[in-house]
């Protein structure tokens, strides 16, 4: 068999005969030998081994059925809240590692026996099966030609030019119908995106305590998550609003602060900064108090809260918005507007 | 017709129970035809082709947990308050979808053990399929005629990230909410239409209170159906094509070698299902997954760091985390590539797998059927190819985590996106060069095993003082192994010229295939396998060695 | 007494005497070593910090400048307080041992009565927040599921959902929570040491911070319970899938080569 032929082109696999082999070698010694002849196993020729096998067989079964009696047991006996310390797990539920344990070992001990069983004492002779091409031969394929385009004649599919065509336009515009449905998924989107619950006048209230901030408060390197005024945990939209108005409080020494508009909109220092990054939303408020860095922690973004929340590292595309604050007159903390860009992530209308 | 039925008149009296169901059954579906076909259907016996296996099982197991899942689980955003018997969290408001988690984990009995099987079996299903999918792709078993399969299998591998991160949503817990606000920046990302996507989707503004009960019917109905199609369809498809086998004595093209499915495979297959699950439900007795008691309910204001996807996503993940944060503004309108590119090149990364076995035909031309698997040093160029593309995976998912290897390994976090940022690019064409090469270092040891035997490490002193090393010939087994394999010509585009010297017009696309042709077939890519010539003048002589 | 001595040339014995001597220096020093020097409740608080300047001008002065004023190589201390100084050196964090992105914690150089020395001197420089007393990080009557919250609201970001710690910028961390005494958390709270930033009692008040140590005693300490099995480190996905690679697809390929590998054949002659 020179090297560079199709293997199809092989000789029949049933030479399981040595004698035939032998004489293949004396001419191709890369021949294909054929099958090897089936060596007996111990249990093949031993009963006393294929009778141990059996046993160890019947073991692993009775062991799944014990294993299975136990679970049961265990789901009966332990209480759901108990706990008991394991060494090197930890202080674990009772119930848990007891259910998990017995039907780990009723499911091993069927598998396990099953495949012991299989493997000692089902017999382990190859078996060589023939292959057949997939492709249909050249009579069926002819037939089923003549049979297509006897039925394509027949419907008329390519005479009746306006039946035909009327039936693929019929057939194009009905998913419409389909893709109308969907309009009343969600509202359209507006300017929904571009305002929060922040508004001129709204105090700020600290997060922690859900009292109204004042700026002694707040300490240079400190961070107080704020709200704003009238945004309650009970609301039903609280979940959306935050989504948005979630803000940070950090107070920086107004010398340290390098952008203008940054210095204008803060009071005596303390800047207020959406808390939602600009890159896909997740809450970014791991705030280095030396660097003045806040980094996202789901994908690293990092901005400069002492520069205008500037981008400095990561895959955000635009620095992070600064809400404008002043003090009211009784000496709290107020927010001078909305933020004056959408916050959070970046979408096509932002502009 | 007519005798044989009324044989089986004249049987049904006396014939046992068991032949009577199947008669009647037969006599409705047709059975007997069927397993005349495949009860006894041979299947070649090889750990790598039980890596499927492990797939499939556990995506029963995942169905099985997942139905009785259901029965306690609660699709709802709507909030309640805790009271129930985990301390941490009473009082705490959160959704119903979370608290009915909370409630499954320690109210139902056995139901934490039923939900980490849930969890780990689904890690290890797309686990299992990657693993089996390279098995695949590295013996070339992807070749005609189970190129379709391929991309059955593949589809199952996408549907199934795709279900798992459905899965991993619903708790409506802190880390996978967090995955859904990033999804949310995603569908903000396209250009164009992702406002109004991001409003259908969620039913309003992010998180809004539908979005749960929308992703559940995603994840327990649509998602699995199709994966249970296509999974029907590739095993009927594995049995219709006939198992592949490694080449070796007596396996030909034209045959398959192996035990036939009853009962040995019957029993093999059948009791690896139970193994599967055993280890799976071992697993979810000793080790805690996803433990959504300490993450806590999702609020959009909070976040935890080392907020990752499951495994499978960390492909993905790395894509986004290293992406430079490119945003350009034109006309009044925002392109976020910083998001769009990445999640796009998810795919297509993927994808480059998924088509894999139509361009390689294309390049080698190769029309015939294949069922006996290649050695992967064999097919070099492939092999280098599926190495980088696997560089290039774990490359981002070390990207994907990104922050931990920092903290364990003591690392800048910033240095690391650094290294991946280069990493992607320059770390698969590294790897593709140093495969290859390893690839024909390898035919050039078989070459010479071939040639000059197995080397024993006896060694032996000659007459004359000398030290050799005793060689012993290889079996004719062992050589028709080494030996059988095709070392197929490159394609060529032929003579610039046709016979009346014309130039003849040869098109861009056929001599890009030869080029590529040539960078599998050509002679820097495969060391040429010993010749019948050869072989008989070395062992003629004799006395060599 | 022969099993002893079949045994000394057990590849392991040196293993176990070096281990034995260890043990046994280790005793030793810990028995011998000075006792701590207890400080009379009685002394004047200036004798205090007279001797914290000295151990001061010993310890610190190279760094943070001879008066606490700073330098290039270390921050000014006038005003930290001495619930800074308790946290910084009580933890081991100061005296710094070489420079980098952030100081590990380590073992403590200076005994009790020294730090509270140290922090007498550094509070003499300027009014900052005191080492709180044993009530203010008393657990007692705290609330687990409100500390649950404002942990998740306030310190989840950069120490993790469990408080296991994660990175922050240019090889700095967020150090693990899992074994810091309730009075160095309240400490840590109260001063933000290094780029920690603080939570005054003005913006995080007294019980709130008691809250937030209660949780972390029930939900990160060696008592905690793990309801499901092993924590895996407590880091979320990344830990998990690499638990399921290694052992689940592991102990799973050992079965398949089981299952597939051919049964021994007997023995031919």
């Amino acid at each position: 068999m020179s090297s560079h032929e199709i293997p199809e082109a092989d000789e029949l696999p049933e030479k399981r005969e040595s004698a035939e082999g032998a004489v293949q070698v004396s001419e191709d010694p890369f021949a294909d030998p054929g099958m090897p002849p089936h060596e007996h196993r111990k249990q093949d020729i031993d009963e006393r081994a294929a009778q141990r096998s059996e046993r160890t067989v019947a073991l692993l079964f009775t062991s799944s059925m014990v294993a299975t009696i136990a679970f049961i047991a265990a789901y009966v006996a332990i209480p759901v809240d108990k706990y008991i310390y394991v060494f090197p797990i930890g202080h674990i539920s009772a119930l848990n590692f007891a259910l998990g344990l017995t039907l780990g070992v009723a499911l091993f001990g069927i598998g396990a026996g099953a495949v012991h069983w299989a493997r000692t004492l089902m017999s382990d002779v190859e078996i060589a099966d023939e292959r057949h091409p997939i492709e249909a031969s050249p009579e069926v394929k002819a037939k089923v030609m003549e049979d297509f385009r006897a039925g394509a004649a027949e419907s008329g599919f390519g005479r009746r030019k306006l039946a035909r065509n009327t039936l693929f336009g019929a057939l194009a515009l009905v998913p419409l119908s389909g893709l109308v449905l969907l309009r009343d998924l969600g509202p359209m989107p507006g300017t929904k995106l571009r305002h929060t619950k922040w508004a001129k006048g709204k105090l700020l209230m600290n997060q922690n305590t859900m009292q109204p901030l004042r700026p002694e408060d707040i300490i240079v390197g400190s961070l107080t998550p704020a709200l704003p005024e009238g945004l309650e945990e009970d609301q039903h939209d609280f979940q959306t609003e935050i989504a948005k108005a979630a803000l940070m409080l950090v107070r920086l020494q107004p010398e340290n602060i390098k952008d203008k508009r940054e210095l204008e909109w803060s009071h005596d220092g303390i800047v207020a900064f959406s808390k939602i990054c600009t890159h896909v939303g997740c809450p970014i408020n791991l705030y280095e108090q030396q660097t003045h860095h806040v980094l996202c922690p789901c994908h690293q973004s990092t901005f400069d809260l002492s520069d205008g929340g500037r981008v400095i590292f990561g895959p955000a595309g635009h620095a992070l918005p600064q809400l404008r604050i002043t003090v009211n007159d009784e000496g709290y903390l107020e927010a001078m507007g909305d933020f004056s860009e959408p916050v959070g992530p970046a979408f096509w209308e932002r502009g | 017709m007519s005798t044989a039925r009324d044989n089986d008149a004249q049987r049904r009296g006396k014939a046992p129970a068991g032949e009577r169901v199947a008669d009647w059954a037969d006599s409705r579906l047709g059975i007997y035809s069927l397993a005349k076909a495949n009860m006894r259907k041979i299947f070649p016996d090889h750990w790598s082709f039980m890596l499927g296996e492990v797939a499939l099982y556990s995506f029963i197991i995942i169905i099985l947990t997942g139905v009785y899942l259901t029965l306690f689980f609660h699709p709802s955003m709507s909030e309640v308050v805790y009271h129930g018997p985990y301390e941490p969290m009473q009082g705490v408001r959160m959704s119903e979808a979370f608290a009915s988690t909370l409630d499954i984990s320690f109210e139902v009995r056995g139901g934490l053990l039923i939900r980490q099987i849930h969890h780990w079996a689904a890690l290890i299903f797309l686990a299992a399929m990657f693993v089996h999918m390279m098995r695949v792709f590295f013996t070339g078993a992807f070749r005609k005629p189970r190129e379709i399969n391929w991309l059955f299998g593949f589809l199952l591998f996408f549907l199934g990230m795709l279900t798992g991160f459905t899965g991993y949503s619903l708790p409506d817990d802190l880390l996978s909410g967090t995955g859904l606000r990033f999804i949310e920046g995603v569908f903000l990302s396209v250009p164009v239409i992702g406002t109004y996507i991001t409003m259908f989707v969620y039913g309003g503004e992010f998180p809004g209170t539908d979005l749960i009960a929308r992703l559940y019917p995603v994840h327990v109905l649509l998602l699995p159906g199709i994966m249970l199609g296509l999974l029907v369809a590739h095993l009927i498809l594995v049995f219709y094509h006939k198992h592949t086998q490694y080449p070796g004595a007596g396996k030909t093209n034209k045959n398959v070698v192996g035990m036939p499915l009853l009962p040995v495979y019957m029993a093999k297959a059948g009791g690896f299902f139970f193994l599967v699950f055993a280890v799976i439900a071992v697993l979810s007795a000793i080790a805690t997954i996803n433990p959504i008691w300490t993450i806590g309910p999702y609020r959009p204001d909070q976040v935890s760091t080392g907020a990752q996807p499951d495994w499978y996503m960390g492909f993905a993940e790395g894509l986004v985390r290293v992406m430079p944060g490119w945003e350009i503004n034109i006309w009044g309108h925002t392109l976020v590539l910083g998001v769009f590119i990445p999640i796009v090149l998810f795919p297509v990364v993927l994808l480059a797998m998924g088509v894999y076995p139509f361009i390689e035909s294309w390049i080698t031309g190769d029309k015939r059927e294949h069922h006996i698997l290649d050695r992967p040093r064999n097919a070099p160029t492939r092999t280098a190819f599926g190495v980088a593309w696997l560089t290039a995976y774990f490359v981002m998912l070390v990207g994907g985590g990104n922050d931990l290897w920092a903290t364990h390994f003591h690392l800048s976090i910033n240095s690391i996106t650094w290294f991946v940022r280069i990493g992607f690019f320059l770390g698969p064409v590294l790897a593709f060069i140093a495969t290859r090469r390893i690839c024909l270092g390898l035919q050039r040891r078989d070459r010479d095993k071939v040639l000059h035997g197995r080397e024993t490490g006896i060694i032996k002193r000659l007459p004359h003082g000398e030290f050799v090393e005793v060689h012993e010939p290889l079996s004719q087994e062992q050589l028709h192994t080494l030996t059988q394999h095709e070392q197929p010509k490159p394609y060529e585009v032929g003579p610039e010229v046709d016979e009346n010297g014309v130039a003849r017009k040869i098109k861009g696309s056929q001599k890009l295939r030869a080029k590529l042709s040539k960078s599998y077939y050509g002679e820097q890519a495969q060391i040429p396998k010993p010749t019948r010539e050869e072989y008989q003048e070395i062992t003629s002589g004799h006395g060599h060695h | 007494m022969k099993k002893l001595s079949a045994r000394r040339r057990h590849p392991l014995a040196a293993l176990v005497v070096l281990l034995f001597a260890l043990a046994v220096t280790g005793g030793l020093y810990a028995a011998f070593s000075p006792s701590e020097a207890k400080a009379d409740d009685s002394s004047a608080q200036s004798l205090a910090i007279e001797e914290g300047k000295k151990l001061y001008a010993v310890g610190c002065a190279s760094c943070h400048g001879t008066g606490g004023q700073g330098s290039s190589d270390g921050p000014s201390l006038v005003g930290v307080g001495s619930a800074a100084v308790d946290f910084q050196v009580g933890t081991g964090r100061m005296p710094a041992q070489q420079p980098g992105a952030q100081m590990p914690k380590k073992k403590k150089v200076y005994t009790d009565a020294e730090i509270e020395q140290l922090s007498a001197y550094i509070a003499s420089l300027g009014a900052g927040p005191s080492t709180p007393t044993k009530s203010q990080y008393d657990i007692e009557g705290a609330d687990v599921a409100k500390g649950g919250e404002l942990f998740r609201t306030n310190c989840a970001q950069c120490h993790n959902f469990a408080g296991k710690g994660g990175a922050l910028t240019n090889g700095k961390y967020a150090p693990a929570l899992d074994d810091v005494s309730p009075k160095h958390l309240y400490e840590a709270m109260q001063t933000g040491p290094q780029n920690m930033p603080s939570f005054p009692d003005t913006t995080l008040p007294e019980k709130n911070k008691q809250d937030i140590i209660a949780y972390l005693d029930t939900v990160n300490s060696d008592k905690s319970k793990t309801p499901g099995g092993l924590e895996l480190g407590g880091l979320g996905p990344v830990s998990e899938g690499l638990f399921a690679w290694v052992f689940g697809m592991g102990a799973l390929i050992v079965l398949t080569i089981w299952v597939a590998a051919r049964t021994a054949k007997a023995k031919k002659s």
